[in-house]
């Protein structure tokens, strides 16, 4: 195509949502009064005018093919009133103006496959990243992980069992394009990258690379005669950070490429400050297709949070109140030397204090 | 159906269980399309998938690609093993600015599904982890005709690489009691300053704004953006002391004391003998957790506005960062109040252009540079809201006190005066 056939780009940025919007949330937008929770996945809001609304809220396989998008449309169509939107966590939510319509509709969204629920005190969606879909550095699949972790954790999709929300992230690289979560299952590579130095001179800005890497492990060497990059095994943190700038640099293994999960990450400001998560258990294989051990893992510290946590705590809140040699202990997880944060501005994570429960 | 397939004996595991299975999704395209171009694609797809699975590696290598005019926008993906999975050898990811709140009817959608099957493979996810529509496979050329065709009726790419990103912003106003600004007139304001500098990837880094209503923080602005705009009130909360005794005769007192009053990080609400609320609103730190516990009997103050918090962000490279307090309270609702805010934007912006090392996310300059620093470079004074303490080291030159200390006096008559 010549030059001046191509078609320049209208620049419209983020569109407008108020047109793609409910009209009953459109009429009492910024006067909303308050809200119920009628059953799991169904949420009612009130408005200062009287109005109500009701939200669905459904899971899904979050890749969706058109197919299942059109079967989402058509539900929304015909049981809804066609006005939808997505939640963080990839949840469908689906909002009518008429009661009636919200038995029809979760009955039409469970005959076609999809879960509803996710709404208050349940375990939502885990949020998930590309993996071997389509991310360019994956250690692990997330599609995969998350499908098989949610074929266990369904019920409690369905229901509203926990103590507070739950929400469970993965990331397929350390990078950690997932977010902070109550349980993360994270890639952690073990072992330094492993280099093919026939590529690096051609493929990688080497500058960039020895940038990259956070502990200043990467220098420049020549190597068989061609100019390239040598890792300090010594330092090297395995982190693979090195690896994007660099694919030459392989950090993925298939056997030492492991999983780590780290509990009590929380974005809200409800009780407390937000919270970073912290590392709970590592080396757990990267066992595709279906990752029983990062599952059972993930049940057991639910299942002593549900057991253990009271009303509206959420794990880190849990956590905080009966310390870490209790969640040790009611998890059954081994806690090692790895635990223990060791650089000059991680001091505030030590027990300076005689704080300890017998 | 005379197609050939992959076999996929570990994918085909995925299929087993009660969740809704994306491999059924993909099998579905590669089943029952009518066009061959997607059922090639997405069996090719599949093949390699099911190839990572058994290696345990990922056969992608990004590259370059993009629209006539921009230069981001879309994840070049090249199979590194397309001679053995030829139809999806390219596979580039086309992210798509979601509309604030993100919000669709069933005709926009299938609007777009329509568009995206005649260009690409079929798949597409609402939303990526930056908040994109993320349409999911096709190739270069697919690339300009998908866009060509979407941009026209009123969608726009999203960022990718070095450059301010696709922004996000929660349910907010259209449907929370709990909402303080309007979070989706602030997400539109503040992308849409930035328009060039989504689709021209030239900063140090990515750049990300992210909008939560309250405190509750559902976009979680404070650990994933670079500039978290959080809802809040700055007046008292509002109390209806009927819809209180209602909840503690629904609930009882234990559950009142054991789940509201005590959990209270600042120990700033009573329960009375006649089963009413006193707040000592000086101490509130607008934390929620009460609000969320009786939505009905508890509500925000009237006197809105948003804290701005900068500098959070994810692992790579320095480890995770919450953003600071930098604006701890302003107001959002006249058209200067939203210039004020765009402006800060381009003030941060520009000083971390300027500043900020190649592959250096704005907090990580913050935290080179120190707070300080940042603050004189973008004209802002400090605030003890900015701080959870004062500094615990005397290792520091302090032979400018006076001047600063003058500075805080006079600040303070301003605001004074200002109020008066």
């Amino acid at each position: 195509m010549a030059l001046a056939d191509m078609r320049p780009p209208i620049e419209s940025g983020c569109p407008d949502g108020f047109q793609y919007m409910h009209p009953v949330m459109v009429k009492n937008y910024g006067n909303w009064h308050y809200h119920e929770h009628p059953r799991p996945g169904v949420l009612l809001h009130v408005a200062h005018s009287g109005d109500k609304i009701w939200t669905v809220k459904a899971g899904t396989q979050r890749i969706l093919d058109v197919f299942t998008l059109r079967k989402l449309c058509q539900i929304g169509d015909e049981q809804g009133e066609g006005f939808v939107r997505f939640t963080l966590r990839s949840n469908i939510e689906y909002m009518v103006a008429d009661e009636a319509k919200v038995e029809p509709l979760i009955k039409a969204l469970e005959d076609a496959g999809f879960v509803v629920g996710g709404t208050a005190n349940s375990i939502s969606t885990l949020s998930h990243t590309q993996g071997w879909l389509h991310c360019d550095i994956p250690g692990t699949d997330a599609s995969g992980v998350v499908k098989a972790m949610m074929d266990e954790l369904i019920d409690d999709f369905k229901n509203c069992r926990m103590p507070n929300r739950v929400h469970i992230t993965t990331s397929c690289c350390q990078i950690n394009c997932g977010g902070q979560g109550d349980i993360a299952i994270n890639v952690q590579h073990t072992k330094p990258p492993k280099i093919n130095h026939n590529l690096v001179s051609n493929v990688c800005e080497r500058p960039s690379v020895v940038a990259r890497c956070p502990v200043a492990a990467i220098r420049p060497a020549m190597v068989n005669g061609k100019p390239s990059l040598e890792v300090d095994e010594k330092k090297c943190i395995c982190c693979g950070a090195c690896y994007p700038p660099c694919p030459p640099m392989q950090i993925n293994d298939a056997e030492h490429t492991k999983l780590a999960v780290w509990v009590g990450g929380n974005h809200s400001n409800a009780r407390g400050k937000p919270t970073f998560q912290k590392l709970v258990a590592a080396g757990i294989p990267n066992n595709p297709p279906r990752w029983p051990e990062a599952t059972a893992i993930v049940k057991q510290i639910l299942k002593a949070y549900r057991e253990g946590a009271r009303d509206w705590e959420r794990i880190n809140d849990w956590i905080e109140r009966i310390g870490w040699p209790r969640f040790f202990e009611v998890t059954g997880l081994p806690f090692t030397k790895y635990h223990v944060d060791n650089w000059r501005g991680a001091r505030h994570s030590l027990n300076a204090s005689t704080h300890i429960r017998f | 159906m005379a197609d050939k397939h992959h076999e996929t004996p570990m994918l085909d595991e995925l299929e087993n269980g009660p969740w809704p299975s994306f491999i059924s999704g993909i099998k579905r395209l590669r089943d029952q399309h009518p066009e061959k171009r997607i059922r090639d694609v997405t069996n090719s797809l599949l093949g390699q998938l099911e190839h990572s699975y058994e290696t345990r590696k990922g056969y992608w290598k990004g590259g370059t690609v993009s629209v006539f005019g921009y230069g981001g926008g879309i994840i070049p993906r090249f199979s590194e093993v397309a001679s053995a999975f030829p139809e999806s050898k390219e596979f580039h990811t086309i992210r798509v600015q979601p509309p604030a709140g993100n919000f669709y009817t069933t005709d926009m959608l299938r609007q777009l599904g329509d568009s995206w099957e005649k260009h690409g493979s079929g798949l597409v996810t609402f939303h990526g982890q930056t908040g994109n529509i993320m349409f999911i496979g096709t190739t270069s050329e697919g690339t300009q005709h998908f866009f060509d065709d979407i941009n026209e009726y009123g969608w726009d790419l999203g960022g990718a690489g070095p450059c301010v990103r696709t922004g996000m912003s929660c349910v907010g106003a259209a449907r929370c009691e709990q909402s303080c600004c309007s979070e989706h007139n602030i997400h539109r304001k503040l992308l849409n300053r930035f328009t060039d500098d989504v689709h021209r990837p030239a900063l140090p880094y990515k750049f990300k704004f992210k909008v939560s209503g309250c405190p509750n923080d559902c976009q979680n602005a404070i650990e994933r953006s670079d500039f978290a705009v959080i809802g809040t009130w700055r007046d008292d909360m509002k109390v209806d002391q009927a819809e209180v005794k209602a909840f503690v005769a629904k609930k009882g007192r234990q559950y009142v004391i054991d789940n509201v009053t005590t959990r209270c990080p600042t120990q700033a609400m009573t329960l009375n003998d006649d089963d009413t609320l006193t707040i000592d609103n000086r101490n509130c730190v607008r934390c929620m957790h009460c609000l969320n516990v009786m939505t009905k009997a508890l509500s925000p103050g009237d006197d809105k506005g948003v804290t701005i918090l900068i500098g959070g962000k994810r692992t790579l490279k320095i480890g995770d960062l919450m953003g600071t307090v930098v604006i701890p309270f302003m107001k959002m609702e006249s058209e200067e109040d939203y210039d004020r805010i765009t402006e800060l934007g381009e003030t941060i912006i520009d000083f971390w252009a300027e500043n900020g090392l190649e592959h250096e996310r704005c907090g990580e300059m913050v935290e080179r540079i120190g707070l300080v620093n940042f603050l004189e470079g973008i004209g802002i004074d400090v605030d003890p809201n900015m701080v959870s303490s004062p500094r615990q080291s005397s290792y520091v030159r302090m032979d400018g006190w006076d001047e600063e200390a003058e500075k805080w006096f006079a600040r303070k008559q301003e605001e004074k005066r200002a109020r008066a």
